[in-house]
């Protein structure tokens, strides 16, 4: 008994990680219309800020700051904004596909800079002993694990709720006026840069607030971890409850790790070990169904986007509940 | 303005006076709308200059034109499809407080404030347009001629001082047609000047003066209704005399 609460309490953790980046990617995708398919880099940017501050000293690699929790959380989102910054502003002044070409080779060089900039990061031994906060206080595992859990939940849904209010501002108003037809938008004194800009950095911030969490709950980080495959699963997430809805991109999320990781469990149980290392694929391949199944059937996601894109004139409790 | 080799406006030169409806006809491939273009700023002309209001505005981007008072329509619609006819039309005010996403934190009340203004301007102008029941529909459900209603309501939400209207008339049913060009005289007399292209020889005869043609890329002449109905060059431009030479 206690090892199923204990495994459901990880597992929950785990998905409101991935629901925090499937936020992110809505807010660029689902409301912007930002192809972003550098997730993994974002949340490997947050992971690292966070492990290289809040560790304490290691050998091998710079570190040893000990930041508090707190502080190194921040930082961590900091970090990842500025890099946004750096892929976004030569990027987004350009047609969508640019974006798309450039975020997949950021995810990528950020996880060959984590396996080779040894000073940094590391290298492949990767980041240990990155500090849990407040564990101190906590005697077993199970009883730490519940208390992480409360905490990961209530950051996600003050993330929920800021981007939801965010969304329907007149900001989020700009913003799906622009994904709908920029033309159109700079016809009526809009200009898409600024606001493309905006999103894909609070987007990305939300992704690099998950790897430090990630990062915090796991203790040890290592390249490993942020291979693109990562990317293709929020992407999946995000499609599978419905882009444009927030709501979707966490339900997205629960779904699509719960298949994960179930299947994971079944290749397990059912493939002879000369096929285990194999797995892996079967689980892409699994996922890839789901998407396509989703995509054919509930093209807009489980839980649609019409709802969440259209407001149903209620625009004057709109702006400020 | 001229694209490659091909000059597709070339030595068009002509004032719009305040508070006239100006109307620009020609054939098709005459450039009219690459002229509507170069002035709303999505094209920069590759020589001269355009004026509005004493100042400078060719190669100035489409965003920072519309801040100056000059705003436009598109020949064939472009309303956000996804978003309400309410929707659309709160998108335009310009220079909102709720737009900068920190507004919407740190002063929710001016926010709010701001939207209920913006909300009541946006039911008086569907009103006006004959929108008022559809405001909660999106776009896309909408009928052509209705999303050109939308997008004059756009244009309307920004208190212009000049609205460039691209073929207001095309693919509208006739009675609505009529309470386009109602709604036009109308917005004329409260001081709005517009400059439009239309092929709808009645709409054009009855609501403009004066009418620029164009033919070939080039301004064949200027008048008043009268004077382009008796200019036999205008017949020729459109029943296709020798065409001009364009190298």
């Amino acid at each position: 008994m206690t090892g199923i609460v204990s495994y459901l309490v990880f597992f929950s953790i785990l998905a409101s990680i991935y629901s925090l980046m499937s936020l992110g990617l809505n807010l660029q995708w689902g409301y912007t219309g930002l192809f972003n398919i550098g997730v993994v880099g974002f949340f490997a940017v947050g992971a690292y800020t966070f492990a290289i501050l809040a560790s304490p000293p290691a050998a091998g690699h710079i570190g040893g700051f000990n930041w508090p929790f707190l502080a190194a959380l921040i930082a961590a989102m900091i970090a990842t904004g500025i890099v946004a910054l750096i892929v976004g502003i030569p990027t987004l002044r350009l047609r969508e596909d640019y974006l798309a070409i450039a975020t997949i080779g950021i995810g990528a060089t950020i996880q060959l800079i984590a396996n080779n900039m040894n000073w940094l990061t590391g290298g492949p031994n990767g980041i240990y002993n990155i500090p849990q906060p407040l564990s101190a206080y906590f005697s077993s595992n199970l009883g730490y694990n519940v208390f992480f859990l409360v905490m990961i939940v209530v950051i996600l849904l003050l993330a929920y709720w800021s981007l939801e209010r965010i969304v329907h501002s007149p900001w989020g108003r700009v913003l799906m006026a622009i994904r709908e037809d920029e033309t159109a938008a700079s016809s009526v004194g809009k200009s898409g840069f600024s606001y493309r800009l905006q999103s894909f950095v609070i987007g990305s911030i939300l992704m690099g607030l998950a790897g430090a969490l990630y990062a915090s709950f796991i203790k040890y980080i290592s390249p490993t971890l942020f291979m693109p495959v990562l990317t293709f699963q929020v992407w999946a997430m995000l499609i599978v409850g419905g882009s444009g809805n927030n709501r979707g991109a966490i339900l997205g999320s629960v779904l699509v790790w719960a298949l994960w990781t179930m299947s994971g469990s079944v290749v397990q149980a059912i493939l002879p070990s000369t096929l285990q290392v194999k797995g892996g694929a079967f689980q892409i391949i699994l996922i890839g169904l789901v998407l396509m199944l989703v995509l054919l059937f509930r093209p807009r996601g489980i839980m649609g986007s019409r709802k969440a894109v259209v407001f149903a004139g209620e625009s004057k409790t709109v702006s400020g509940e | 303005m001229r694209f490659g080799g091909l000059k597709a406006v070339d030595d068009v030169s002509f004032k719009i006076r305040e508070h006239t409806i100006t109307g620009l006809i020609g054939p098709n491939g005459a450039g009219k709308t690459t002229l509507f273009n170069s002035i709303a700023g999505v094209y920069t002309p590759t020589a001269g200059q355009i004026l509005f209001k004493g100042e400078r505005i060719d190669g100035l981007p489409p965003h920072r034109i519309f801040h100056k008072g000059l705003v436009r329509t598109f020949q064939i619609p472009r309303p956000f499809p996804e978003m309400t006819v309410l929707e659309n039309l709160l998108v335009v005010p310009p220079s909102q407080c709720g737009e900068s996403f920190w507004n919407n934190w740190f002063q929710p009340a001016r926010v709010r404030e701001e939207e209920e203004r913006n909300h009541d301007k946006a039911c008086e102008i569907a009103k006006f347009l004959n929108l008022g029941h559809v405001l909660d529909l999106p776009c896309k459900n909408l009928s052509g001629g209705q999303q050109k209603l939308v997008e004059i309501g756009r244009a309307l939400m920004a208190d212009p001082s000049m609205i460039l209207l691209d073929e207001p008339g095309a693919g509208v049913n006739p009675s609505l047609l009529a309470e386009i060009i109602d709604r036009i005289s109308e917005l004329h007399e409260r001081g709005i000047t517009f400059l439009l292209i239309e092929h709808n020889m009645d709409m054009v005869l009855n609501l403009c003066d004066p009418i620029l043609v164009m033919a070939n890329g080039r301004l064949l002449m200027e008048g008043d209704a009268q004077a382009v109905r008796s200019d036999p060059r205008v017949l020729d431009a459109y029943l296709g005399g020798e065409p001009e030479a364009t190298s």
